[in-house]
């Protein structure tokens, strides 16, 4: 019972310490990202100092804004929150793991996504309520490729749990499989269409034109914006773990001693880093494409998805 | 005296046939006997229909009965069981809230504009759940034949309850068609079943034992012939056009509970009546299934009319529903009994899953209706200020619906993935791979239907009214409150107890394909393990207190002691003037996804634009229209339609208007019949 104690106390520990990094990979990747375009970039630290401005601002709200309008930004952060509560990120057993396999993962990105687009049409600009209908077209086109990379990894590892399936990678060792590239590969590009980045939507940009999320919360200040922004980094940085934990899991710490819990840091530290630098020069060297383009980005990815399942189904079904 | 569950039963027809009865003195100027007393007995009715489907699936009783009514060598047999009992369950529940809501939405056809005869509505309700009823608790195909029959020829009078509108007619027409083709279908699917079992009663059909061929036949007729009613594509025509014109407390019952008597029958005489089902059923029904999940999302989403995307979704749901049976068919065929078992489980979770959250924003629907008089989606807007718990009670149906965690679409949802993934178990390489990708279309469906309900909620209750009638709205009366809230608070509770409703549902299983999910309920009521803990697992309660945690350190920390907001205009790029006007409207809304799925639907885009003469040519109007067209309408019916038309012509020529003519074919006709016969 003790150690299923301590184990539930580090899940939360763990939880606290992933949330607190989200800005700071966010920092770090702002950082790469100035010194490669040949920019004097501001502090890796600068997004702690962004949210806590916005948290003591006054807030204004618009006039038509209701309820839901006020409560999105908590329900999208507790999404969030949960998410990152069942990614293995330190340790590879979290009990927390149980509350939701990688379905339901799915589901709470789902559910702010959903929630952060009604906000989108809440006030009745016309700004809402493209973003809202845009989001919603690249969603519904990228959440078959995730779910297809899902069922890969989980019928190669018979599980949907995410501890246990990042166990069994890490168990089998350095094992080249086939389906595990085409799913990698896939998974990235959801990864950069859901955490809104170049070539589907750029953060940076604050052109109507151009954007897709940041059109959704235009209307949002204060504490509400700090919130969603927050959660955005929260999910960035899961997409990013996730990618770890499925391809390269090696280094995390598979007990509760001192010297793996360091090790395990360290390892999750530099990988991320390392992650960051290869999106950093992804989306230095692309542009963001047309919003029609991005079916087919997204086609591709479901097909390489696609081609994943059925690579594992064909050639790795006997194990 | 109550000394099992048939009792019950018996008092819920006496209550039903109570409540038509009493509407008979529903006339001009006695309104409330059908507001107070036929919605009253009704509530009775739902309230009894509920008690004796729980009875029957706790106790996990079966009861059976005859009457010896009707032809001497035809005794009428009925039973309740624990399947049955299921959907009584969810019948009596949606009867009680539709009781709920009724008699302030029906004050509507008493006064005013929409003035319609009472009685007629107060009958054909009573008759329709009378059918409903009936055919649940029916024990052979004769009781079973006629209680569908009644059920939807009540059906029709409720869909042409508002037949001055010609579209109503047409719509009630198709209904009425589509509808006896279906019992037509299900009459055959009886034929061989009797044939086998060499009697009527589905104690006989049970016992029978059919070739493999014959209980193919059986088994298509039986899938075409309740496949019809559900609405499964392509044979859902009839049903965005019959449930969007019905009254919306009808509409939530032909949705939420009519379209789930198919599902009914479909268990009913495969799982139960011809037993042995093969795999190669299951492909075809997963196929189909996924068919209707993904065509009845996309059309949804290329509606504005509330009711009727409502409609198209039920379509969406019952591929949800198909692709559960499909692959519990398919896991059962080859031998995997305890994931057949998880298949059916979440078929018959969606199905209560969805006849909640259907009923309650059909509901939702009817009281925008009530309140504002617009189908459109494109005239309403900014409801959630002035109907604020109506929005509430229908943004949780959308949530629900679009299978966000934690509410119960999810759960059903989610074991439906479970049960895909656990396809490696199969030895078949192609069943393999189809159900994963099946499983992926289910993930783009689940992703289609979240876009449509935030166009719904979002155009409909959110941003600014777009007419004066809407900015003008009041809340709905507090029954039609009371009965949504019913329905929302229902799809909360299912969806974060669902170890428990699973533990409930283990009779259904026990006594259609004997075996029970032990494994998903072995973690206590926090834990949802379909297969094994370490497999896969979920637990709502603590995503639901997560997000009450969430929310109440956001007070404590973030709101308490700070000023309250100020209010201000939203940012208009400086050129101010926001009309309402400009804000995006339903179709704009899909728009992205029209083109990216182009094909799917026959879009037909005008723009008109007038231009004013002279040497530099300026635009003075511009009209914009879209339409999109149904393949399936285009490339099934009308060849039918035309098919039938040149047949009627052809045969035309018979028809002399002479009754001499007549007289001599009834003559001729008799003579070949005494022929046959002797």
């Amino acid at each position: 019972m003790d150690s299923q104690l301590i184990a539930w106390a580090f899940a939360a520990l763990q939880t606290l310490a992933f949330i607190a990094a989200a800005p700071l990979l966010a920092g770090w990747l702002q950082r790469v990202k100035c010194h490669m375009q040949n920019r004097a970039g501001p502090s890796v630290w600068q997004p702690y100092r962004d949210l806590s401005k916005l948290v003591g601002k006054k807030m204004v709200l618009a006039h038509n804004a209701s309820w839901l309008f006020r409560a999105t930004p908590y329900i999208v952060f507790g999404a969030m929150l949960l998410a990152a509560t069942v990614v293995p990120f330190i340790v590879v057993q979290v009990p927390t793991a149980a509350i939701a396999d990688v379905i339901v993962l799915v589901g709470f990105f789902a559910l702010a996504r959903f929630f952060t687009a009604l906000a989108g049409l809440d006030i009745g600009t016309a700004f809402g309520g493209m973003g809202a209908s845009r989001e919603m077209m690249v969603s519904a086109l990228a959440e078959p490729a995730m779910l297809m990379v899902v069922f890969t990894l989980s019928m190669t590892a018979h599980t949907t749990n995410l501890s246990v399936a990042t166990d069994y990678i890490l168990e089998a060792g350095l094992l080249l499989r086939p389906s595990f590239v085409f799913a990698l590969l896939a998974l990235a590009m959801v990864a950069v269409a859901e955490a809104s980045r170049i070539p589907v939507d750029n953060p940076a940009t604050h052109l109507e034109l151009t954007m897709l999320h940041e059109a959704m919360i235009l209307e949002y200040g204060g504490r509400h914006l700090a919130l969603i922004e927050w959660a955005s980094q929260i999910k960035l940085m899961i997409y990013s773990v996730l990618i770890i934990d499925f391809a390269f899991p090696w280094g995390i710490a598979d007990q509760f001693s001192v010297r793996a819990l360091a090790l395990g840091v360290v390892a999750v530290t530099a990988k991320l880093m390392l992650l960051a630098v290869v999106l950093v020069v992804w989306e230095t060297v692309l542009a963001k494409m047309r919003l029609f383009r991005v079916p087919q980005f997204l086609g591709f990815a479901f097909m390489l998805s696609v081609l994943a399942m059925l690579t594992h189904v064909m050639l790795e079904g006997a194990n | 005296m109550i000394e099992n569950p048939l009792f019950l039963i018996y008092i819920a027809v006496l209550c039903t046939l109570l409540s038509g009865a009493v509407s008979v003195l529903a006339v001009q100027r006695h309104p409330d006997y059908l507001h107070f007393g036929s919605f009253l007995f009704l509530f009775f009715s739902g309230a009894a229909s509920f008690a004796a489907g729980a009875w029957a699936l706790l106790a996990n009783r079966t009861v059976t009965d005859r009457f010896d009514m009707g032809l001497p060598w035809l005794a009428w047999h009925v039973r309740i069981d624990p399947l049955s009992g299921f959907f009584l369950i969810l019948l009596g529940t949606l009867v009680l809230a539709v009781s709920l809501y009724g008699p302030s939405y029906t004050r509507e056809f008493g006064r005013g504009p929409s003035t319609q005869p009472l009685p007629p509505l107060g009958i054909f309700t009573a008759l329709f759940i009378l059918g409903m009823q009936g055919l649940l608790i029916a024990d052979d195909a004769l009781v079973f034949m006629i209680f569908w029959e009644m059920m939807s020829l009540a059906g029709y009078f409720l869909v042409v309850y508002q037949h001055q509108h010609a579209a109503n007619r047409d719509a009630a027409f198709l209904y009425l068609l589509l509808a006896h083709v279906g019992a037509l279908v299900i009459l055959l699917s009886f034929g061989v079943l009797a044939a086998f079992g060499g009697g009527l009663t589905f104690e006989q059909m049970r016992v029978a034992k059919l070739s493999p061929l014959w209980a193919t036949i059986g088994f298509a007729c039986a899938f075409i012939g309740f496949g019809t009613k559900s609405g499964m594509v392509p044979l859902h025509v009839w049903l965005p056009e019959a449930h969007p014109v019905a009254p919306s407390h009808i509409s939530a019952l032909m949705s939420g509970a009519m379209i789930k008597m198919g599902i009914y029958g479909m268990v009913r005489v495969i799982f139960d009546l011809i037993g042995d089902v093969q795999w190669e059923w299951g492909m075809v029904v997963l196929i189909i299934g996924t068919a209707s999940s993904v065509l009845g999302v996309l059309y949804a989403l290329m509606q504005h009319d509330l009711k009727r995307l409502l409609a198209y979704h039920s379509i969406e749901n019952i591929g949800i529903i198909l692709m559960g049976l499909g692959m519990a068919m398919i896991f059962l065929g080859s031998g995997h009994k305890l994931l057949g078992t998880l298949g059916l489980i979440a078929a018959l979770y969606h199905t209560l899953n969805h006849a909640l959250f259907k009923a309650l924003l059909f509901l939702g629907a009817g009281s925008v209706l009530y309140r504002t008089h617009a189908h459109d989606l494109d005239h309403m807007g900014g409801l959630i200020h002035r109907m604020p718990v109506t929005a509430f009670f229908f943004l949780v149906g959308c949530v629900a619906i679009s299978a966000l965690p934690p509410f119960n679409g999810f759960v059903s949802e989610w074991l439906t993935f479970q049960t895909a993934l656990q396809s490696t178990a199969l030895e078949n390489g192609l069943l393999r791979s189809t159900i994963p990708f099946a499983a992926a279309l289910l993930a783009l469906t689940g992703a289609l239907a979240a876009a449509c309900f935030v166009k719904a909620f979002g155009i409909a209750f959110l941003g600014k009214a777009r007419t004066r009638r809407v900015e003008l709205a009041r809340e709905a009366p507090v029954g039609m409150l009371g009965g949504m809230g019913l329905l929302a608070l229902l799809c909360l509770l299912l969806g974060v107890f669902p170890s428990t409703v699973i533990q409930i549902m283990a009779p259904i299983t026990q006594m259609l394909v004997h075996a029970a999910l032990p494994s998903a309920t072995a973690q206590g009521w926090l834990w949802l393990t379909p297969v094994s803990a370490q497999v896969a697992s979920y637990s709502a309660p603590f995503v639901l207190v997560a997000i009450f945690l969430v929310f109440g350190l956001g007070y404590l920390f973030l709101k308490r002691g700070t000023d309250p907001a100020r209010r201000t205009e939203p940012w208009d790029c400086g050129f101010g003037g926001l009309t309402p006007r400009m804000q995006y409207t339903s179709t704009a809304f899909s728009q992205p996804i029209r083109r990216v799925f182009q094909g799917v639907w026959k879009v037909e885009e005008h723009i008109d634009a007038l231009a004013s003469p002279g040497p530099l040519a300026r635009v003075t109007s511009l009209h914009y229209s879209v339409h999109t067209h149904d393949w399936s309408w285009l490339w099934c019916y009308v060849p039918i339609g035309r098919l039938v038309l040149a047949a009627a012509n052809r045969i035309g020529f018979i028809q002399t208007g002479n009754i001499h003519t007549y007289l001599k074919f009834s003559f001729v006709t008799l003579l070949v019949f005494l022929w046959i016969v002797s």
